[in-house]
């Protein structure tokens, strides 16, 4: 509740300022006009937004599913944490952004590119935050496994990988919050659907209200993807201890 | 707890150590030692003395060092064998109790035997909790809970190291009170701090004093008495002032 009357003060602030100062709608267009542009372009919008929530979530899933397979081969093979884990760590340095216009190069104008850029975007907080909880199980968890004549896998299966999966969350609680990112960038460079092609094109012809609705529908589905995110991750994990949730 | 078909109990183990040197220092002088087949040997010392270190190594948690014999009596080796019990209850938090008391066999890829971990889960007082997480139960619970997957092991040697000393002295009484029951007819070593802990459960009690070429064990004389001894039985309260003193001195 105090988040949104928060939200709705700082509406009120915005359309206050905009009506008092007089600024162009072009340049900035007040919280009315910009539900106005909302309601009557919703059909086209909602089309966009569509293509855009599609790129995400594809994106998702195959970011999570690298990142995890990932961070268990990092986990299980040595050769892989000597060949793999430099170029990972290294591949960091280069900008996201600077890769954008070569995906589009490659994969075309399509999902394709944008799904591979939320891919790359979100596959390196998955893997890291899973391999960093593979490689953190309690030392006395892993005494005891040896005591009980565990072998490799079994202590991999039954131990490590359970005990990472709150770090796996970690991990895709970041990767959920990215991913918009990636998509949206994916668009820029170059598209001919999404979110982010109708803020380009609405920028190019000064429709600034049109770019504001674009952001807002892009903002509601970030949250909404980060809070469904962190509700199933609590209820798959219920046995993660959580001290802040639990004060009131 | 009765053991299962096939595991024999009352196997005596009998330990040689060159001598171990851990980063340079020597831990554990040359020690030859004999653990009287279904007793339980307590093993004291100052802090970092090297009780542990010879715990994990019997536990083949350390690697033996070369010209060591550890031998149990009937010429199997010890390996695969033992049981082990952490200071900490090391519950897994995914899993409920029962799956925390029968994780051995899952970890062996064997088929757990539910009707055995319920009877040990009811021998430690914990009956109707099989499904609860250790978040929800309290730290002497989770101990019992531990010391019923140590059963569930059902070995014939079990190693201790300081399984008691996380929870407040009342719950330890208890718990003390309960294992030296359970174990019965095991071979246990047992590393405490806790000399009236010793003297309760122990047949023998053996003292590491530090020395130059590393810590080497002593006897310590015991009441008369079998145990498990009441703790406030006379001999066992003289002996426990008179194996604070020893400890006081070695430290």
């Amino acid at each position: 509740m105090r988040p949104l009357l928060a939200a709705l003060g700082l509406l009120l602030a915005w359309e206050g300022f905009v009506r008092w100062s007089e600024v162009p709608p072009f340049l900035l267009p007040a919280p009315v006009r910009v539900a106005e542009v909302l309601v009557s372009r919703w059909d086209i919008l909602l089309g966009h937004a569509g293509t855009t929530l599609t790129e995400i979530l594809l994106g998702l899933l195959l970011g999570t599913l690298l990142g995890t397979g990932m961070a268990l081969l990092l986990a299980a093979w040595r050769g892989a944490r000597r060949w793999l884990l430099p170029l990972l760590i290294a591949s960091q340095a280069i900008p996201v952004f600077a890769i954008a216009p070569l995906l589009t190069l490659w994969l075309g104008f399509g999902l394709a590119s944008k799904i591979a850029m939320a891919t790359i975007i979100i596959f390196f907080p998955v893997a890291t935050a899973f391999y960093d909880g593979l490689r953190r199980t309690e030392p006395g968890w892993l005494d005891l496994a040896a005591t009980m004549g565990a072998g490799r896998a079994a202590v991999l299966w039954r131990i490590r990988v359970p005990a990472a999966l709150p770090g796996l969350a970690s991990g895709l609680r970041v990767a959920a919050a990215v991913a918009p990112i990636g998509a949206v960038v994916g668009e820029w460079v170059g598209a001919s659907a999404g979110l982010g092609y109708v803020m380009l094109q609405a920028n190019g012809r000064s429709q600034t209200d049109m770019m504001f609705a674009a952001l807002a529908i892009l903002a509601a589905m970030a949250m909404a993807l980060w809070f469904a995110t962190d509700r199933l991750l609590r209820a798959l994990l219920p046995w993660q201890p959580d001290q802040l949730s639990e004060e009131a | 707890m009765a053991p299962s078909d096939g595991v024999s109990l009352g196997v005596s183990l009998g330990v040689f150590l060159p001598g171990i040197r851990l980063g340079g220092r020597a831990v554990l002088g040359r020690l030859a030692l004999d653990f009287a087949g279904g007793e339980v040997t307590a093993l004291l010392g100052p802090s970092g003395v090297g009780k542990s270190t010879l715990l994990r190594l019997l536990a083949g948690l350390l690697p033996v060092p070369e010209g060591s014999r550890i031998a149990p009596a009937d010429g199997l080796p010890l390996k695969g064998r033992i049981a082990w019990m952490g200071q900490q209850d090391l519950l897994l938090p995914w899993l409920d109790l029962e799956a925390n008391v029968t994780l051995g066999a899952r970890l062996r890829g064997q088929r757990p035997d539910p009707a055995r971990a319920r009877s040990l889960i009811a021998a430690v007082g914990l009956q109707g909790r099989e499904r609860a997480r250790s978040a929800e139960l309290s730290g002497g619970m989770r101990q019992r809970a531990a010391l019923a997957r140590t059963l569930m092991e059902d070995r014939p040697f079990v190693l201790m190291d300081e399984p008691f000393s996380a929870v407040d002295a009342p719950t330890r009484h208890r718990l003390q009170s309960l294992a030296a029951g359970l174990l019965q007819g095991r071979t246990v070593l047992l590393v405490t701090h806790d000399p009236l802990e010793a003297l309760r459960l122990a047949h023998r009690v053996l003292v590491l004093r530090p020395g130059p070429g590393g810590a080497v064990p002593e006897e310590h004389p015991m009441p008369p008495s079998p145990p498990p001894r009441a703790a406030h039985d006379p001999d066992v309260l003289a002996a426990q002032a008179a194996l604070l003193e020893r400890l006081a001195e070695a430290a």
